[in-house]
C-alpha cells in the first residue's frame, strides 16, 4: 500500500517535470500557431528552424561554448584541486571560499560584475567574454566534484606507488588520475549542463550579434511566442536525451542486470 | 576512451564555429541594431546577395534599453534604427556620426513631408534617415468590447475591462497616455503632472491584464484581450489574424513616432552602413518591409507601388488633420529621466 | 605534501580575475555617483519605498518557492530511496535530463500552459469548463520557480538520504525507536546538509531572477531582480544598480555563513 503510493508521488513529480516539454514537443508539429488548437501534424516550424541563421548560429554558439568551458574547467578545477591538496588549512578555507563565491552568489550579480569588469579594462564584449565567464562559474563546480575524492586514500596510495618505486609521473597516471575519474566526469558534466542552461550571465556579457539558445529565445519571446522555437527545443531535447543516453548507458546495463 | 570520444566532439565542435565565423562576407560585414522583428528577412538576404556584405543583427525591446550599449560601449554596432526622441538624445550627446548623403542617392525617395518632421529632432537630417513613421492608438475587439464607444485613452480605465486591457511597458508610452488624458504635455517635466500621471496609472494596474510591447499583438489577435495600446501599423497585421479588431486614434491626441537609421560613433563599417541605409531606402525595399510590416513608410516612391486598398486606410496612413493632433516624444534632461523613473517604479511595484 | 602548489596557479589566475576584480568593480560602482563622488545613496537606496515594496515581494515568492521545492523533494527523495526506481543512474538521469532543457525554454513552456488561449485552457474549454486566469500573477512566477528550481532541492536531498547507513536506521527501530522519532532524530539530522544545500541552490536563485517574473509575471510582477536588471538596461544608472547588487550580495553571505555552520564537511553537494 505504501508502496504504491509511494510509486504514484514519484510519477506525479516526475509528470510535472516532463509536462511542459512535452507540451512543446507535441505543439512543435502543430500546422497552426495556435497553443490550444491542434489542427493538422506538420513539419513547417522544423523547416522554419532549419532556414533560420539567427536559430542556427545561436545553437552552434551555445554548444561550442558550452564544450569549451567544460573542458577547460574541467582542467584548471583538477588541476587546482592538485595544487591545493599541498596547502595549509588556512590558505586552502580562504581559497576554497573564494571558490564558492560564482556558484553561491546571484546569477545578475555575478553577470554584471564581469560585464562592468570587462568595460572597466576595455574589453569588448562578445564571443571570448561569454566564455571567459562561463568558465568563471564552472570551476567551482568542477573543484567540488573533484575535490571529494582527493582525500587520504588517494594519498597513501599515492605514497604506496612511489614505495614501489614508480616515478611521480607514472604514480600520478596510474595512482592518482583513476581515482579521480569519477569526479573529474561528473564536474565536466555538471560544468556543461549549467553553461548550457545559463542565461543571465551571458544576457549581460554578450555584446553585439552573438547570441546563445537562451538570450536568443528571451528576445524572441517578448516579440511574441514563435512555433519554430517548438521546434528548437524538442531538439534540444532529443540531443540532451541522446547524449545521456550514451552516457549512461553502462550504468543502466549494470542496473538491468543486477535487478 | 570515453575521454578521446569527446576531445573528437570537441575538435568537431569548434570546426564547426570557426567555419560559421569565418563565413563573413566577401565585402565585409554590418552590425544592425533594431527593434524586434523590423524588416522582411528577404530583404536582408537580398542585400547580402547583392552587395556580398555579411548582415549580423541584434534586436533590443526599448529605445532605453539600446542606449546604454551604446553609450557605455557594450558592443559596436555599425547601423542603428531607433526612435526620434533617442536620435535627439544621441546626437545632443554626440554618439553619432553624419551620414554621407553623397553615398544615400535613394534618399530622394523619401517624402518631403516626413524629412520636414525629421528635422524637428535633427535638425538639417545630417544624422538620420527616416526608415518608419506611425502613432500610437487603441486597438480593441469590436465583439469583445460591444457597445462602448471606443474613442478617448480613457477607456483604457473602464471598468468593464478589468484584465482585458493591456498596456505598453515602456515608460514614455505609458506616461504618454496618462498625460494626455489629463491634458498635459507628453514632454513635461513638471513634476506635479508626472506625480498625478502616475497615480492614474496605478489606478489602472488592478485592471490590466499585461504589460507588454510586441506581444499586446497577439494577445488581441488570439483573443486573451479586449483593448490594448499599439503602433498604427500593427493593426493590419493582427487584423489579418483577427477580423474583429478595430483600431483608433484617440481624441487626446497621440504620440506620433520617426524610427531612424542612423549611424553610432564607434561603428567599424561606416560605408557599409550607408549602402544598408540606401539599400533599405530603394523604393522596391521599402514597400518590400511595408508589405512585411505594414507601419507607415515615408518613402513616397514606395508609396506609389503600394496597391490602393493599403493608401486609402486612414490607420495605415494618417491624414494631415490626424498629423495636426499629434507630437513626438522629446528627449528629456537627466533630472526629468530620473523623476519619470522614479515614478514608473512606483507603478510597477504597486 | 604530495604536489606541488603550482598546480592551482590558473585556477588562482580565475579567482582574481574572474570573481575578486568583478567583485571589487561592482563595488567602485556602487559606492560611487554619476558625478564621480564618493556616496553611499545606491545602497540606502535599497530603502526606498519602491526597492523595499519589491524586495519584500521577491523574499515572500522566494520563501514559498523554497518551501514549496522542500515539502516536495523530501517525500520524492525519501520514496525513491526505498523504491525500485531509485537506482542511483537512472534516476538522476531522469532528473538532470529537464536541466539539459533550457531554462528559458521550460519557462516559456509554462507560458504555453497558462496563457488565456493555452493549453490548459484549451482543454478545459473543451471540455465545457470556464476559463481560469493563471498567467501574469504572482502565483504565476512561483510555479514558474518551483518548475524551474526543483530538481536542485531534489538532487542534494536525494543524494544525502542514499548515503544514510540503513543499518543505522535498523539499529534505531531495534533499540525500540518509534517511526516518528526516528525520522526526527536519525534521518532528519543526517539529511542536514542536503537539505541546506538544496535551499541554498533554490532561496538565492528565486530571490534575484527575473526572467520568470519577466515571462510569467507580464510586467506586473517586479521584483528587485528586475529593478536591478531595469537599472542597467533601461535607466542607465549603473551606479544605482550596483548599489543594489551589493546590498543583496548580504543575502549571499548569510547563506555561506549557514552553510558553514551546517555542513562542515561539504558533503551537501548535489554530486
Amino acid at each position: 500500500m505504501k508502496k504504491f503510493f509511494g510509486n504514484l508521488y514519484i510519477v506525479i513529480i516526475m509528470l510535472f517535470l516532463y509536462l511542459p516539454i512535452l507540451t512543446l514537443i507535441v505543439l512543435s508539429f502543430n500546422e497552426a500557431k495556435s497553443m490550444s488548437v491542434f489542427t493538422r501534424f506538420s513539419l513547417k516550424w522544423y523547416g522554419e528552424m532549419f532556414h533560420s541563421k539567427l536559430i542556427l548560429g545561436a545553437l552552434v554558439n551555445t554548444f561550442s561554448i558550452a564544450l569549451l568551458a567544460a573542458l577547460i574547467a574541467t582542467i584548471i578545477g583538477t588541476m587546482a584541486v592538485i595544487g591545493i591538496d599541498g596547502m595549509k588549512q588556512s590558505t586552502q578555507t580562504v581559497l576554497m571560499g573564494c571558490n564558492n563565491i560564482p556558484m553561491l552568489n546571484a546569477d545578475i550579480v555575478t553577470g554584471i560584475a564581469l560585464m562592468l569588469s570587462f568595460l572597466m579594462f576595455g574589453i569588448s564584449l562578445g564571443y571570448c567574454t561569454i566564455l571567459f565567464s562561463h568558465i568563471t562559474f564552472c570551476i567551482p563546480y568542477v573543484i567540488l566534484s573533484v575535490r571529494p575524492r582527493m582525500n587520504k586514500a588517494t594519498d597513501t596510495l599515492f605514497e604506496a606507488a612511489l614505495d614501489l618505486g614508480a616515478s611521480r609521473g607514472y604514480a600520478f597516471r596510474k595512482v592518482v588520475l583513476p581515482e579521480l575519474l569519477p569526479g573529474i566526469a561528473s564536474g565536466f558534466l555538471l560544468s556543461f549542463t549549467m553553461s548550457i542552461d545559463d542565461f543571465i550571465i551571458t544576457h549581460f556579457t554578450r555584446g553585439a550579434g552573438i547570441n546563445t539558445i537562451s538570450t536568443l529565445i528571451y528576445s524572441e519571446v517578448k516579440i511574441g511566442i514563435r512555433p519554430s522555437l517548438y521546434a528548437l527545443s524538442t531538439v534540444i531535447f532529443l540531443i540532451a536525451l541522446v547524449v545521456l543516453l550514451v552516457m549512461n548507458r553502462n550504468n543502466i546495463k549494470n542496473e538491468r542486470t543486477a535487478a | 576512451m570515453k575521454k578521446i570520444k569527446w576531445v573528437l566532439a570537441a575538435v568537431a565542435v569548434l570546426g564547426m564555429m570557426l567555419c560559421t565565423g569565418c563565413r563573413s562576407g566577401e565585402n565585409g560585414e554590418v552590425y544592425v541594431y533594431s527593434y524586434g522583428d523590423y524588416f522582411d528577412q528577404e530583404a536582408i538576404a537580398d542585400f547580402e546577395d547583392e552587395t556580398g556584405i555579411r548582415v549580423i543583427q541584434d534586436t533590443y525591446d526599448t529605445a532605453e534599453e539600446m542606449y546604454p550599449v551604446i553609450e557605455k560601449g557594450t558592443a559596436d554596432y555599425d547601423v542603428i534604427i531607433t526612435s526620434d526622441y533617442m536620435i535627439e538624445k544621441m546626437i545632443h550627446n554626440k554618439m553619432l556620426l553624419e551620414v554621407d548623403k553623397k553615398n544615400l542617392p535613394a534618399l530622394k525617395n523619401i517624402d518631403s513631408r516626413y524629412m520636414k518632421k525629421s528635422e524637428s529632432f535633427d535638425p538639417g537630417n545630417k544624422y538620420s534617415v527616416p526608415y518608419m513613421v506611425g502613432v500610437s492608438g487603441i486597438i480593441y475587439n469590436k465583439k469583445m468590447v460591444g457597445d462602448v464607444k471606443i474613442d478617448s485613452w480613457g477607456d483604457l480605465w473602464n471598468p468593464k475591462f478589468k484584465d482585458s486591457i493591456v498596456m505598453p511597458d515602456s515608460v514614455r508610452d505609458d506616461f504618454m497616455i496618462a498625460l494626455r488624458l489629463l491634458g498635459y504635455d507628453q514632454n513635461t517635466s513638471n513634476e506635479k503632472e508626472i506625480k498625478a500621471a502616475a497615480e492614474l496609472l496605478k489606478k489602472q494596474k488592478p485592471l490590466v491584464y499585461k504589460y507588454a510591447n510586441d506581444s499586446a499583438r497577439d494577445l488581441l489577435a488570439d483573443g486573451s484581450a479586449a483593448i490594448g495600446v499599439v503602433w498604427n501599423g500593427e493593426y493590419i497585421y493582427t487584423k489579418d489574424l483577427n477580423p474583429d479588431v478595430e483600431f483608433v486614434i484617440p481624441k487626446e491626441g497621440t504620440e506620433f513616432f520617426v524610427d531612424s537609421w542612423a549611424i553610432p560613433k564607434t561603428s567599424k563599417n561606416k560605408a557599409n552602413a550607408e549602402k544598408f541605409i540606401n539599400y533599405m531606402c530603394k523604393a522596391k525595399v521599402a514597400k518590400k518591409n511595408f508589405d512585411y510590416l505594414y507601419y507607415t513608410t515615408p518613402n513616397e516612391a514606395a508609396m506609389k507601388l503600394i496597391e490602393k486598398k493599403y493608401r486609402n486606410e486612414d490607420a495605415i496612413f494618417p491624414t494631415d488633420e490626424t498629423l495636426d493632433m499629434c507630437d513626438t516624444l522629446k528627449t528629456l534632461d537627466t533630472k526629468t529621466t530620473d523623476l519619470y523613473s522614479k515614478y514608473w517604479k512606483e507603478v510597477k511595484a504597486k | 605534501m604530495t604536489f606541488s602548489k603550482k598546480w592551482s596557479a590558473p585556477f588562482i589566475v580565475f579567482v582574481i580575475a574572474g570573481t575578486v576584480i568583478p567583485i571589487l568593480s561592482i563595488a567602485y560602482y556602487g559606492f560611487t555617483s554619476r558625478d564621480g563622488g564618493i556616496t553611499l545613496d545606491n545602497i540606502t537606496a535599497m530603502f526606498s519605498a519602491n526597492h523595499m515594496q519589491a524586495l519584500g515581494l521577491s523574499l515572500l515568492l522566494a520563501l514559498v518557492s523554497t518551501l514549496v521545492c522542500l515539502i516536495a523533494a523530501f517525500p520524492m527523495a525519501m520514496v525513491l530511496r526505498d523504491s525500485k526506481f531509485g537506482k542511483q543512474g537512472f534516476t538522476i538521469f531522469v532528473l538532470i535530463l529537464p536541466m539539459w532543457m533550457n531554462f528559458l525554454l521550460r519557462t516559456m513552456a509554462w507560458q504555453v500552459l497558462l496563457e488565456r488561449a493555452g493549453v490548459i485552457n484549451g482543454i478545459l474549454q473543451a471540455l465545457g469548463l470556464p476559463r481560469q486566469e493563471m498567467m501574469n500573477t504572482p502565483g504565476a512566477v512561483v510555479l514558474g520557480m518551483v518548475y524551474d528550481f526543483l530538481p536542485f532541492m531534489i538532487l542534494p536531498i536525494y543524494n544525502a538520504v542514499m548515503k544514510i547507513d540503513s543499518h543505522l536506521i535498523e539499529a534505531a527501530y531495534d533499540l525500540g525507536a518509534g517511526k516518528a522519532y526516528v525520522y526526527r532524530k536519525v534521518i532528519l539530522p543526517l539529511c542536514v546538509p542536503g537539505i541546506v544545500s538544496g535551499i541554498t541552490m533554490v532561496f538565492i536563485p528565486a530571490l534575484t531572477t527575473f526572467v520568470i517574473s519577466n515571462m510569467l509575471g507580464g510586467g506586473k510582477v517586479n521584483l528587485i531582480g528586475n529593478i536591478i536588471e531595469q537599472e542597467f538596461t533601461v535607466n542607465s544608472n549603473w551606479y544605482l544598480g550596483s548599489g543594489l547588487s551589493l546590498v543583496m550580495m548580504v543575502f549571499i553571505i548569510i547563506s555561506m555563513v549557514l552553510l558553514e555552520k551546517f555542513d562542515k564537511t561539504g558533503e551537501g553537494t548535489f554530486i
